[in-house]
């Protein structure tokens, strides 16, 4: 690979966006000319200073207090298409109001409830999208957004991409250090895939927002020679996916549960 | 009934990212009143066509309309500003992608990034927070944006050709000249022309992007 070429490539490759030859051809490139090697340092620190520098803006409380009621307004809720008769009627009718109000409700509740446990009923689907996921990830930079060993790194840093927190621990006393975490979209939901290593494989834990499931016990599938262990858990869905043995993934998953 | 479970979806899938959207908002027209006015509009249109989304990533999909709202914006009220945008992209051919013409002694260069990893350098991170920020703010249009998508929000290159309608390559190159210059804001200088005897190669860069088939 000539320099012309590796310039071309290299915010590619600082991104992590390349295709594996590439990346092993720019790779090869940088060990023999220093001078691209520089400009690959150069732009990784300017990455990590943008980083560091914290220029996000978030939105202002103003303009989420009218979204909020915008989406509000769009999308009503039936027990609300009661309401506006209300007036019209004299007290005792009201009382009618507020049954059949109280019994849509009800069915509300019924049909969400129904719909909860079909959402979790592609578990096998759903294994797969998060087999493929964890094999994705394998390759070349693709297994980290955020990189560390710090819990406390990692965490804050699925503040605001997630509509729920994940826990996140790092086992490294018990063999199992914490190496990264990323954002993923899995299952039609957003999920927090946190990246741990035993020896020389690597774990990968999907945790997914189930609010309103019940607890589950562990559920264990072996998928193309990956263990998936999966549970639900505090509302939430787990899933653990490791070219790890049976044994010590089960290990793993214990003491997640803990 | 209909309207309960929309309103859940589109609170679980879209809202976590209304802080994306202002953001983005924010850093294409650069300044608050007009980013909250079309972060809002973006949103009510997200509202309206949510019928239209069919999964996906939300996000991208949200900042897409983020966009779209911001450049009809630019367009209408800021006509320069938005043509000048194509005229900036008109004259950055992908091949001088992060490696703009200028040539510099190339010991300096490596004493500035060894400085810039030094401890020192934590202790001036506010300054450089201020250069960074204004020096993506008064990058081009086109740099600013991919910049921001993929520094700020940490998108795929994939997912930000989508946001913006260019290929992936263009992504790329965007993001190479939009990196050169904050490089350029945060004191280093700019990086050494290599001369290579043998031409570039006819490749297509694209081909070289993960995804860029799927």
């Amino acid at each position: 690979m000539t320099c012309e070429e590796s310039k071309r490539l290299l915010a590619g490759y600082v991104d992590g966006e390349l295709d594996l030859v590439h990346s092993v051809e720019i790779e090869d490139h940088l060990r023999a000319c220093s001078e691209c090697a520089k400009l690959v340092e150069m732009d990784r620190s300017v990455r990590s200073a943008i980083a560091q520098s914290h220029l996000q803006f978030t939105a202002p409380e103003s303009l989420r207090r009218k979204v909020e009621a915008a989406v509000a307004n769009a999308f009503p809720e039936e027990a609300r298409s009661t309401k506006s008769p209300a007036v019209k009627f004299p007290r005792r009718e009201r009382a009618w109001q507020w049954a059949f109000a109280a019994a849509a409700m009800l069915l509300f509740a019924v049909i969400a409830w129904k719909l909860v446990p079909q959402r979790q009923t592609n578990f096998d689907s759903a294994s797969d999208e998060f087999v493929s996921n964890h094999i994705r990830s394998l390759l070349p930079g693709h297994l980290a957004d955020v990189e560390s060993t710090d819990q406390h790194t990692v965490k804050p840093w699925f503040n605001g991409k997630l509509d729920f927190s994940p826990p996140v621990q790092n086992f490294e006393p018990q063999g199992y250090p914490l190496v990264a975490g990323r954002l993923e979209y899995v299952d039609h939901k957003p999920a927090a895939a946190l990246v741990y290593q035993r020896r020389k494989h690597y774990i990968t834990e999907f945790i997914v927002n189930a609010r309103g499931a019940q607890d589950t016990a562990e559920t264990r599938s072996t998928q193309q020679g990956y263990n998936v262990i999966a549970w639900t858990h505090d509302s939430l869905h787990f899933w653990i996916v490791s070219d790890l043995n049976t044994i010590e993934l089960e290990d793993f998953a214990h003491l997640l549960r803990q | 009934m209909n309207g309960a479970v929309q309103r859940e979806q589109f609170t679980q899938l879209v809202m976590p990212h209304l802080d994306a959207a202002y953001n983005l908002a924010r850093w294409l027209v650069r300044n608050p009143q007009d980013a909250e006015d079309l972060a809002q509009e973006a949103m009510l249109r997200a509202v309206r066509f949510f019928d239209g989304f069919r999964g996906g990533d939300p996000r991208a999909w949200l900042l897409t309309i983020v966009r779209h709202t911001c450049y009809s914006w630019l367009t209408r009220n800021r006509p320069a500003e938005a043509a000048e945008a194509f005229d900036e992209e008109a004259h950055s051919g992908g091949a001088q992608a992060g490696a703009s013409a200028s040539s510099t002694s190339a010991m300096m260069t490596t004493a500035r990034s060894e400085y810039y990893s030094s401890p020192e350098a934590q202790v001036i991170a506010q300054s450089e927070a201020g250069r960074l920020r204004q020096g993506l703010d008064s990058l081009p249009l086109v740099f600013r944006e991919a910049v921001v998508l993929r520094e700020l929000e940490g998108i795929s290159y994939k997912e930000i050709a989508e946001i913006s309608g260019v290929s992936i390559g263009t992504v790329m190159s965007r993001i190479a000249r939009g990196r050169e210059r904050l490089r350029q804001a945060l004191g280093n200088p700019p990086a050494p022309l290599i001369i290579t005897e043998a031409g570039p190669k006819p490749q297509t860069k694209a081909a070289a992007i993960k995804g860029q088939t799927s």
